[in-house]
């Protein structure tokens, strides 16, 4: 790794770091949506150092471009109550901080274990003008063309079931149809029933 | 780079099928709502030129595609058969309990066909990934034809448990997946067989993974400890929607054994074989005795169905191509009884009335002797008594099971058949020995009485001449299996 590569990884890593600590500990629910949106592009840009870049490009347009706008919409929309949100942060911390530290040891067990560092050494450099995303799209859209298809039908299934489950023509909305009032009949605004006479008593 | 196009013959009957829905689909935006009769009968045309194409292009021998993924052999043709019959019946049975209900909409004929091509996705899957996009394109769209009576609280009580349920047995079914993909090293289910036979995988980690697979399995089939979801979505859906969750699925879940556990992991035989023992048996107890105390009709099929399941886990457990075959072709019996069960539920159903208790049965024989009789027959054929296909799915599985030398189960099996008996006879007994409480007169259309008729003259025809459909299930197990 040369110097240069090093530093711009030291840089994204910080950012990173800070903009998920930004996440959790930010007051206002937009800010940390867009401190989220913050650790997605940093992290788009250590998959791209690794040579990853079709991922990392998909980071950025899918998670950056709509699941997080989409989060923000709902964080506007939604009115969330922040002081009922903060309720309880105290009890949980102890949980929350043996959780955390049981992850940090896990993962220093992961990387200072000897399959961790022989784990890029017999992986071949990639070809230069090799393309990840073109080695995905024939990987998908041949040997897994079946699958592929499947997943689609799917997302079929979603979009069909959730327009089923929730689409509702309300019944209350107040809008006119003018064609109907222009053929209105006299016989459709009254009806004349025949009833017999009652007495008055 | 130059791609080949896949074989694509063996596939026409998938491929079609989804033309054909999404055609639907489209279509159905441009009809108007007095002419929804149409989106039915499309539906109904597209099942049949599925079949059409399914029996045309039908030969002797296995064919595989995409790679290997996908596999067309004669249990899968059967099958699929079965299912495509199910899915047509269960359409023409529903149809004018849809129309008083509103559910008579173009989503409820999609979602049955988008469930129909997960069915025959699972049945041809030879690859873990295909079984497992299969089980989801199933799972959901059965999860939104529950759910698709919105303002009935129990029926999205049900789709709510159905759907977390099947998620969590989904989860427990990839992690056995991964597991078994970790010690073989692939996810096609011949190759993953050969890595088990060779003896190179690590047993510990096998072992593992097919915990959680037979667990998962387990959960999908409804049988115990994985059946809570069954009684209350049962109860809690449409019956139009219980009718096809009775039927069609449970094909696909007979398949979805054979293909992972004899096709993938058949050398481990041994290892699923007790827990299938223990499975099977816990059902068969825990659903004659519990659907002894129930008085809702749809309940008490539901535990009557865990019953069934258990048995039909018994063929597959006994691990011989007979068993097998036996199980298929309890599973075919069990589909056509089903069938005419909730058929006839929802024929004696009408507008804002549903005939879903024991007390709506009472004294049937006086109000239409017809309906009464075709339920007498699809009872005595769910009780095993002779004279009915159901006797001899239940023969031929316990002959399975005592030629694998396991007698206590057969003797166990056959104490768990009287008990069930009990609860079969006593809807025989409300129909004809007890007085009408509901005297509203019943109403059917034309093409249900005569649907119905074929229905359980086929329980009784193949009760008395078995022998084709017992042949049809070897050949298609025998050829399908040996290779």
């Amino acid at each position: 790794m040369t110097d240069f590569s090093v530093l711009i990884f030291s840089a994204f890593a910080l950012v990173l770091l800070g903009a998920a600590v930004g996440v959790i500990t930010a007051r206002n629910p937009v800010h940390a949506a867009l401190f989220l949106v913050l650790a997605f592009f940093n992290g788009a840009g250590l998959w791209m150092m690794l040579e990853a870049e079709f991922l990392s490009i998909a980071l950025v347009l899918v998670y950056v471009g709509a699941v997080m706008v989409l989060f923000l919409f709902v964080v506007m929309m939604l009115n969330v109550d922040l002081a009922r949100l903060r309720e309880g942060f105290w009890k949980h911390l102890p949980l929350g901080l043996g959780v955390g530290l049981l992850m940090v040891v896990e993962m220093l067990l992961v990387v200072s274990s000897k399959q961790f560092a022989s784990l890029g050494a017999g992986m071949a450099p990639a070809a230069p003008g090799g393309s990840n995303t073109r080695e995905l799209g024939l990987l998908l859209y041949t040997d897994y063309v079946y699958p592929f298809e499947l997943a689609a039908v799917i997302l079929l299934v979603a979009i069909v079931a959730a327009i089923a489950l929730t689409l509702r023509r309300r019944k209350d909305s107040k809008h006119l149809d003018p064609s109907q009032q222009v053929r209105v009949k006299a016989a459709d605004r009254i009806r004349i029933v025949a009833m017999r006479a009652e007495k008055d008593r | 780079m130059t791609f080949a196009t896949p074989y694509l013959a063996p596939v026409y009957p998938e491929i079609f099928l989804l033309t054909a829905l999404s055609a639907i689909l489209m279509l159905d935006l441009f009809i108007s709502e007095s002419k929804r009769f149409l989106t039915y009968a499309y539906s109904q045309l597209a099942l049949l030129v599925t079949a059409a194409l399914l029996v045309m292009g039908a030969s002797g021998h296995a064919l595989s595609t995409f790679g290997g993924m996908f596999i067309d052999d004669p249990m899968a043709r059967t099958l699929k058969l079965v299912a495509i019959v199910a899915v047509s019946f269960v359409m023409a049975y529903s149809r004018t309990y849809n129309q008083s209900r509103g559910l008579f909409r173009g989503e409820f004929y999609v979602l049955l066909l988008f469930a129909l091509l997960g069915i025959m996705v699972m049945i041809s899957a030879n690859h873990f990934l295909v079984l497992y996009l299969g089980l989801e394109l199933l799972s959901l769209s059965m999860c939104a034809l529950i759910a698709l009576q919105r303002d009935s609280a129990s029926a999205s009580e049900a789709a709510m448990k159905y759907f977390v349920l099947a998620a969590l047995a989904s989860g427990l079914l990839l992690y056995g997946l991964s597991m078994l993909y970790g010690a073989t090293g692939s996810l096609f289910m011949p190759m993953v067989a050969n890595a088990i036979a060779s003896g190179a995988a690590d047993p510990a980690i096998l072992v593992f993974g097919l915990v959680f697979v037979v667990a998962g399995l387990a959960f999908k089939l409804g049988v115990v400890p994985f059946h809570m979801w069954v009684p209350d979505v049962y109860e809690g859906s449409p019956t139009a929607v219980t009718l096809f969750i009775s039927t069609a699925p449970k094909v696909a879940a007979f398949a979805f054994f054979i293909r992972l556990l004899v096709g993938a992991l058949g050398p481990m035989v041994s290892d699923w074989q007790s827990m299938l023992v223990i499975v099977a048996v816990l059902s068969m107890l825990l659903g004659n005795v519990t659907a002894i105390a129930q008085t809702n009709l749809k309940r008490m099929l539901a535990y009557s169905t865990i019953s069934h399941m258990g048995f039909l886990l018994l063929g597959i457990l006994s691990g011989s191509l007979a068993g097998y075959a036996s199980a298929m072709f309890y599973m075919v019996a069990y589909v056509m009884m089903s069938l005419g069960a909730f058929g006839l539920i929802l024929m004696l159903s009408r507008d804002g009335f549903e005939a879903d208790q024991l007390e709506d049965l009472k004294g049937l024989n006086k109000r239409s002797p017809w309906y009464a009789f075709m339920m007498l027959l699809v009872m005595i054929s769910m009780a095993g008594i002779p004279v009915s296909v159901g006797f001899f799915a239940k023969l031929s599985v316990l002959s399975a099971v005592l030629d694998a030398g396991m007698t206590w189960l057969v003797v166990y099996a056959v104490m768990m058949s009287l008990i069930g008996a009990f609860y079969y006879l006593r809807v025989i007994k409300l129909m004809y020995m007890d007085e009408p409480v509901d005297e509203s007169p019943l109403v059917a259309e034309t093409d249900h009485r005569v649907l119905i008729g074929l229905n359980a003259l086929a329980i009784l025809v193949l009760g008395i001449v078995p022998q084709p459909l017992i042949d049809l299930c070897m050949a298609s197990i025998g050829q399908s299996l040996r290779g």
